[in-house]
């Protein structure tokens, strides 16, 4: 099936070709952070993880989200989503590799990583989410390719593929819980130190995931003969507005447990990023523009007139996405970081190879989404063309 | 025999997969049987079952005090001395009170002396390690026999996960080449390659050759070291006499080093 991404009229090839830009262009600069060392980033002593530790981890929730087209389509035989999961299971396999390639480039020593698989340690949450985001990309590999194979040949997928695609619910779950209890585990970072770690990263993937999911579908319907369908789209508009609610609902929760206890090493996360401690305000504008994206989206969202309007959501859609990329990929992991275990500040900020290495890693991603989207494309502009 | 092009990739993919595996294998035989140091125990080794430092800030009080411990440390240990701050790597160090104690850093109205006082911060060697508990490869481990938390860093993946979890910022990570910043090079001890993680590992070196830590031996009696689990040791008789201190032991790691703040009689 492969070879159907192959074809293409000039405007994909010109996407193809910029996204390889883009990927050689992260090349020479993680080539010069292999030989260097991390210090080419804006990481130090104090702040150890950054962007790209923050977006694995909001790329871990992209991943999880495809479950939400999954349990619909496949446990409650809702048909409408019948063509537009496979778009949502393509996404997941791109969003696994960006983790996957993610930590790489997080890593001091890459070439070492095999060490992980060499010394399990199980007692480590890094083993176990090593598993389940491997585990979790080749049930998405399996599950897309089988199900879209079948359906190019117009038969029933294989029997044995219906065990996996249930397996593939709660190992949804599992991948996003498992990345939650990396930070959610360790003693002395106040704001990471949360039981509802967890169940705010699962809200707060739902929501942005099929958000992305949502512009995705709109974007192959502009460039392409497929539709994903007008209800499906307005469907998972309806979950991103719950998951959104609950998310906020969670974040609330947080604030409360911080600032009504009144303990000062819970407190000062918060106040570091909302306004600053000491002068040190680096991350306040972007905390701001995430809460304000949040509102507007939500303030779109909740009025079923207003989502149907598919230009309006997807402008909201694009806005939740935003504010969950800064307060996820970015916010989250400065927090737990900053102040530091002495209570000192020392700020982060990306260099500009760190950010090309993190554009480069997003165009892998993009890169692979094309070419499968392009394949799961072509395979049901087929059928069309033959119903017709 | 002939085969086509696909029995043959299967055949070499198959036999790479054994080569492999049978090899690691053979590499595993004996692991965990022996030990480098313990081929020739030096009779001479310091033994204890639970390594722990009490250190009395009352009888530091000049820098050069602070200073001949941090370079005992540092120079024997080939530390790089990294100009960046943001890239500082330290095994040993001086801080003030307010970031040694940070939570009761709140008290504004506390004994002026205590607040100024400056200390003396290294590795806590826990016993229930938080940086050991979440390593992914057992880079980081502590040392059954006495307590020691060691850092192997040859296995270090450089994920940087222990510093994430080390409630006391002891570890600190080489984000460049250290060698560069070395000034005088001990050849008796590793220098250490971009990319990973270093810590004090409580001069394992020495105390196999019957030597305190150098911290120890050059703070003229400040720095203390023994073992928390005799209860004849000079380090348990001082936990006993005089009041001692640990940092932050509400998270449960149980630091091995002990704080004396007052010097003793009216403590």
């Amino acid at each position: 099936m492969l070879e159907k991404a192959l074809s293409g009229s000039n405007r994909y090839w010109a996407w193809i070709f910029f996204l390889l830009a883009v990927i050689g262009v992260g090349c020479i600069a993680y080539w010069k952070q292999l030989n260097e060392g991390l210090g080419i980033t804006g990481l130090s002593r104090d702040v150890s993880w950054g962007l790209y530790i923050g977006q694995f981890t909001f790329l871990v929730g992209v991943a999880a989200s495809a479950v939400m087209l999954v349990i619909p389509y496949y446990l409650h035989d809702f048909k409408k989503f019948s063509k537009i999961v496979i778009l949502g299971e393509f996404l997941a396999v791109s969003a696994v590799i960006m983790c996957v390639l993610f930590i790489m480039a997080d890593m001091g020593q890459p070439m070492r990583v095999a060490n992980i698989l060499l010394h399990p340690t199980p007692g480590s949450i890094v083993f176990w989410d090593v598993v389940v985001l491997n585990g979790y990309l080749l049930l998405n590999l399996i599950i897309g390719w089988t199900t879209l194979g079948a359906d190019r040949k117009g038969v029933r997928p294989p029997d044995w593929v219906k065990p996996l695609i249930y397996l593939s619910v709660p190992w949804a779950v599992s991948i996003h819980t498992v990345t939650a209890f990396l930070y959610a585990g360790i003693p002395g970072r106040h704001f990471w130190l949360t039981a509802v770690m967890a169940a705010r990263f699962l809200a707060s993937a739902f929501a942005g995931g099929p958000a992305l999911l949502i512009i995705l579908a709109l974007l192959v319907r502009k460039f392409s003969k497929f539709d994903p369908g007008t209800e499906a789209i307005q469907a998972i508009g309806k979950i991103v507005t719950y998951a959104m609610f609950a998310n906020v609902f969670l974040l609330g929760l947080e604030f409360f447990t911080a600032f009504y206890s009144n303990i000062p090493g819970h407190m000062h996360p918060f106040h570091y990023l909302y306004v600053g401690i000491d002068g040190h305000t680096k991350m306040v504008p972007l905390m701001w523009l995430s809460s304000i994206l949040a509102v507007v989206a939500l303030a779109i969202l909740v009025f079923p007139h207003l989502r149907r309007n598919e230009s309006i959501l997807a402008f909201a859609c694009i806005a939740l996405f935003s504010s969950l990329w800064i307060d996820k990929g970015f916010g989250l992991i400065i927090g737990g970081f900053v102040p530091n275990m002495f209570e000192g500040i020392t700020e982060y900020w990306p260099t500009f190879l760190e950010t090309l290495i993190t554009a480069g890693v997003w165009a892998t991603g993009f890169l692979i989404l094309t070419v499968l989207y392009k394949v799961a494309i072509a395979v049901r502009e087929e059928d069309t063309a033959v119903e017709h | 025999m002939s085969m086509n092009r696909r029995q043959f990739l299967k055949l070499a993919s198959a036999s790479t997969v054994l080569g492999v595996g049978g090899a690691s294998v053979i590499s595993n035989i004996g692991r965990g049987n022996l030990e480098a140091a313990q081929i020739h125990p030096d009779p001479r080794a310091l033994k204890a079952k639970r390594w722990g430092f009490v250190v009395d800030v009352s009888k530091l009080s000049t820098d050069e005090d602070y200073q001949k411990c941090v370079n005992a440390c540092h120079d024997i240990h080939n530390v790089p001395n990294n100009p960046n701050p943001r890239h500082e790597v330290k095994w040993i160090w001086r801080d003030t009170y307010e970031h040694t104690f940070p939570n009761t850093a709140e008290d504004k109205i506390m004994n002026k002396e205590l607040q100024e006082k400056n200390f003396l911060l290294f590795c806590n060697h826990c016993q229930n390690p938080a940086c050991v508990r979440v390593c992914p490869t057992k880079a980081t481990f502590k040392r059954a026999s006495d307590g020691i938390v060691m850092q192997d860093m040859h296995r270090c993946i450089g994920c940087r996960f222990c510093m994430a979890a080390c409630p006391f910022g002891a570890r600190s990570f080489n984000y460049t080449d250290p060698r560069p910043n070395i000034k005088v090079e001990n050849k008796t001890f590793p220098t250490r390659m971009i990319g990973v993680v270093e810590k004090c590992t409580a001069c394992y070196e020495r105390l196999a050759i019957g030597q305190q830590p150098a911290c120890a031996e050059a703070s003229s009696g400040a720095i203390v070291f023994g073992d928390l689990d005799d209860p004849n040791s000079e380090v348990r008789k001082l936990i006993a006499e005089k009041y001692t201190i640990r940092r932050k032991p509400e998270l449960g790691t149980q630091p091995s080093i002990y704080y004396v703040i007052g010097g003793g009689e009216h403590a």
